[in-house]
């Protein structure tokens, strides 16, 4: 039997950054935990926080569930934390830099060649370009696990288009809503200049021929995007306009949009659309949620992406391995957050240690995000260990294992009271001129019992994370 | 602002409209329908469904106009793109994409009706009366438009909002006065005898224009006045010129705002010119039906127009 550090309780005893949130519990009745949550739930529908959850069918408006107790951090604790996120998105960064220009790290033999350059994600358009103040991901979202009072791991990094950032902010604005007192007895550090702060970032790295005050569009898929909500809510925060492709034109050596009073000349673009889709002429000719010409502007100086195009091969799965070795060769310093040990199926000894020990692993694909086409070992039947061992079997390249972590658990309101649940956690790294990121992120909550899988997708849950202040 | 976002209000404004006219003309057909149908004249749910441009769909799927399809075709039915579910559910989407321009007080009016509704979709028929509904309808309308007014920055969004709605009004006013032609169409004698009043009567009653009407004139009903008040009365909201007025007035503060002049208010100004110089004398003259077709062509390409210039995107 595996034991799991509880955030709150350690053996028998309130861990000092739970000991208000204690009595806040005691003092909080049932009808009155039920009409808070129902409050809460009012409040995510009437401002239209809605998800839609792929393949599911159903409601397109469900709600991502939201539960009312926080989880909690130290200043000591978030300071570690905050270092070693820092020291992985400069790694990260000076990595996609350097993949894209020399790829010093692949000739010192640190990491190996095919990778990288034969990696999907490795974007040749870019080749040979450098961003505007050397940035590739300007806002990296790394997802955490915690496994004891001093033990974080890094599950993986999202370097492309991290969502779910308006649920921190929401969440962090529904509690104080409904739970002032707790506000004001426990000193929170607050979160709601994440806007302020993403655009700084996004001004910091105007294109090079921008000679003025930049103008900033957040580049969305349109309505029918499980996102939109968060990207509309961003662009609202940030007083920037929110843009699909088919608003934005590309004319001479710039991108304009479409306003009723003619063109505006636009130079940052924040997208939250795939490389796939940018730009037709580029990358997809049948998409049509491309801007065509694009990507020759942007290489030419004339507009920023923001991340910028070919971000996405140091998120990959199977080079996340080799983050420790990006920090030691960059930055030459000792990695802070401890990576998951991994195998890669496409070693033939790792695939054969992984094929013989699938009951105790969880397995995924290199390439899948959202909690989906994964196998968790110990939470799975025979048949769907089998059927998993042949999907493996077929094309190892494909997959990489990790051991079965024990996910640290928070207080969590459950049908029967107040239950332990499975978390991670995903801060929210913001890179331009400066590395920053606010004291918080978004707690994920595996609401079913004994369950270790988090995603919203897989019917997760979400919390309000909060940093103490000093 | 972006041209698309312009867009998403003007319909927002065009389809809270149209529901509103859809739970009006249901109305009136229902009125209309309790008199005597001994006349022989034709099904006045039929002309319903021909002065609202929806006959043709509704006869794809039903065979004879029966009151309860009709009511669930123009109510409920998401196939009928003017039906009031669509209507609101459209508005609805509108405002979704462009919650970013809108206060939280109108994206709650129109977020609220769109959740009562699919409530009301789910309950069984026979437990809803029209009267309900309409009324609904209304007053759900009325909940966004008056969070509009009450909450919204005047900017150019706002002018693009009561673009569509007074677009949208004055193609519904027409159409709805035009129910009257189609009822009647067949036997001319009835123009004058007291069923003929009762009819008119009752299209002033679904514009909620009944005690305004006698108000402003007194006295009988009379097809003249009543073609007076809902054409040319400036005090009228409804009447076509009251929404013509809105129209130049909301172009114009655009033309300031934007410090260029447009074709679109070149057309409004000629449009709103050419029924202030009209009487009631010649719009008979010319026939009410056939005024009212040229003016529901002439506010189509009114609209196009005003899409061409600002909403499309592609001014230059």
């Amino acid at each position: 039997m595996t034991t799991y550090f509880n955030e709150m309780y350690d053996s028998g005893k309130v861990r000092p950054p739970y000991a208000r949130l204690e009595d806040w519990t005691r003092s909080m009745p049932a009808e009155l935990r039920e009409m808070k949550q129902a409050e809460a739930e009012a409040l995510f529908r009437r401002i239209g926080i809605t998800f839609a959850v792929y393949g599911e069918g159903g409601d397109p408006d469900r709600l991502i569930p939201f539960d009312m107790f926080p989880r909690v951090f130290t200043s000591g604790e978030w300071a570690r934390l905050e270092r070693g996120i820092k020291q992985r998105a400069r790694a990260l960064n000076a990595f996609l830099v350097d993949v894209y220009g020399r790829g010093e790290i692949v000739r010192a033999g640190r990491i190996p060649g095919r990778l990288v350059y034969r990696n999907a994600a490795y974007e040749k358009a870019v080749v040979g370009f450098v961003p505007s103040k050397g940035v590739y991901s300007h806002v990296v979202g790394i997802d955490l696990v915690r496994t004891g009072a001093d033990e974080f791991f890094v599950l993986e990094d999202n370097c492309r288009t991290p969502s779910g950032v308006s649920y921190m902010l929401e969440n962090r604005e529904i509690m104080m809503r409904m739970f002032p007192d707790l506000f004001r007895g426990n000193r929170i550090e607050p979160v709601d200049s994440y806007p302020e702060k993403l655009r700084r970032t996004l001004a910091s790295v105007a294109p090079t021929k921008c000679e003025r005050d930049p103008t900033i569009v957040i580049l969305t898929p349109g309505h029918f995007n499980s996102a939109y909500y968060e990207h509309s809510f961003l662009a609202d925060l940030m007083g920037v306009e929110l843009v699909e492709g088919a608003d934005l034109f590309v004319e001479g050596e710039y991108v304009f949009m479409r306003t009723t009073e003619g063109p505006k000349r636009v130079d940052v673009i924040y997208r939250r659309v795939d490389d796939d889709y940018i730009d037709p002429l580029c990358f997809r000719p049948d998409s049509m949620l491309g801007i065509p010409g694009l990507m020759d502007v942007y290489r030419s100086g004339g507009v920023s992406i923001c991340s910028a195009p070919g971000a996405g091969v140091a998120d990959d799965k199977a080079v996340y391995t080799y983050v420790p070795e990006m920090i030691r060769f960059y930055l030459g310093e000792e990695p802070l957050l401890k990576n998951v040990p991994t195998w890669q199926c496409s070693k033939t000894d790792d695939c054969k240690y992984v094929l013989e020990n699938l009951h105790e692993l969880v397995v995924k694909e290199v390439h899948g995000s959202g909690g989906y086409g994964m196998l968790v070992g110990p939470k799975s039947t025979k048949a769907e260990i089998e059927a998993y061992r042949a999907r493996v079997e077929a094309d190892p390249g494909n997959y990489i294992a990790q051991p079965t972590l024990a996910l640290s658990t928070t207080p969590t309101f459950v049908d029967e009271g107040i239950a332990p649940r499975h978390v991670d956690l995903r801060p929210y790294c913001l890179v331009g001129e400066r590395v920053e990121l606010v004291p918080g992120g978004l707690t994920r909550v595996a609401l079913t019992e004994g369950s270790l899988v988090v995603n919203s997708s897989q019917g997760g849950g979400v919390k309000d994370t909060w940093v103490l202040a000093e | 602002m972006l041209s698309r976002t312009a867009d998403n209000l003007y319909w927002i404004a065009r389809y809270m409209e149209r529901a509103e006219t859809m739970a009006r003309l249901l109305e009136v057909g229902s009125r209309i329908s309790l008199l005597p149908t001994a006349h022989g004249y034709r099904n006045e749910w039929d002309s319903l469904l021909q002065a609202s441009g929806t006959a043709f769909g509704f006869h794809q799927k039903y065979a004879e106009a029966e009151q309860c399809d009709i009511e669930s075709y123009l109510f409920f039915d998401l196939d009928n793109p003017s039906s009031v579910a669509t209507c609101i559910s459209r508005a609805r989407e509108n405002a979704r994409i462009v919650r970013t321009a809108l206060t939280a007080q109108v994206w709650d009016a129109l977020n609220t009706a769109f959740q009562e509704l699919r409530v009301l979709a789910k309950q069984p028929r026979h437990q809803l009366e029209l009267s309900r509904l309409t009324d609904w309808t209304m007053r759900h309308a009325a909940m966004v438009r008056g969070a509009i007014d009450a909450t919204l920055l005047r900017n150019d969004g706002w002018d693009f909002l009561n673009l569509g709605y007074y677009l949208e009004r004055s193609d519904n006013t027409a159409r709805l006065m035009d129910v009257k032609y189609y009822v009647l169409l067949p036997r001319v004698e009835f123009v004058g005898s007291g069923l003929d009043n009762y009819q008119w009567t009752t299209l002033l009653r679904a514009m909620s224009a009944h005690r305004a009407f006698h108000w402003a004139y007194g006295g009988e009903v009379t097809a003249r006045k009543i073609a007076d008040f809902l054409i040319l009365n400036r005090q009228c909201p409804r009447s076509l010129i009251t929404c013509a007025e809105g129209i130049t007035s909301h172009l114009a503060r655009l033309e300031r705002n934007y410090g260029k002049n447009t074709r679109a208010q070149e057309m409004a100004l000629a449009l709103e010119a050419g029924l202030a110089a009209l009487s009631v004398e010649e719009i008979i003259e010319e026939g009410l039906h056939e005024f009212l077709t040229r003016f529901i062509g002439d506010i189509a390409s009114l609209g196009g127009v005003v899409f061409e210039t600002y909403l499309s995107g592609d001014v230059r």
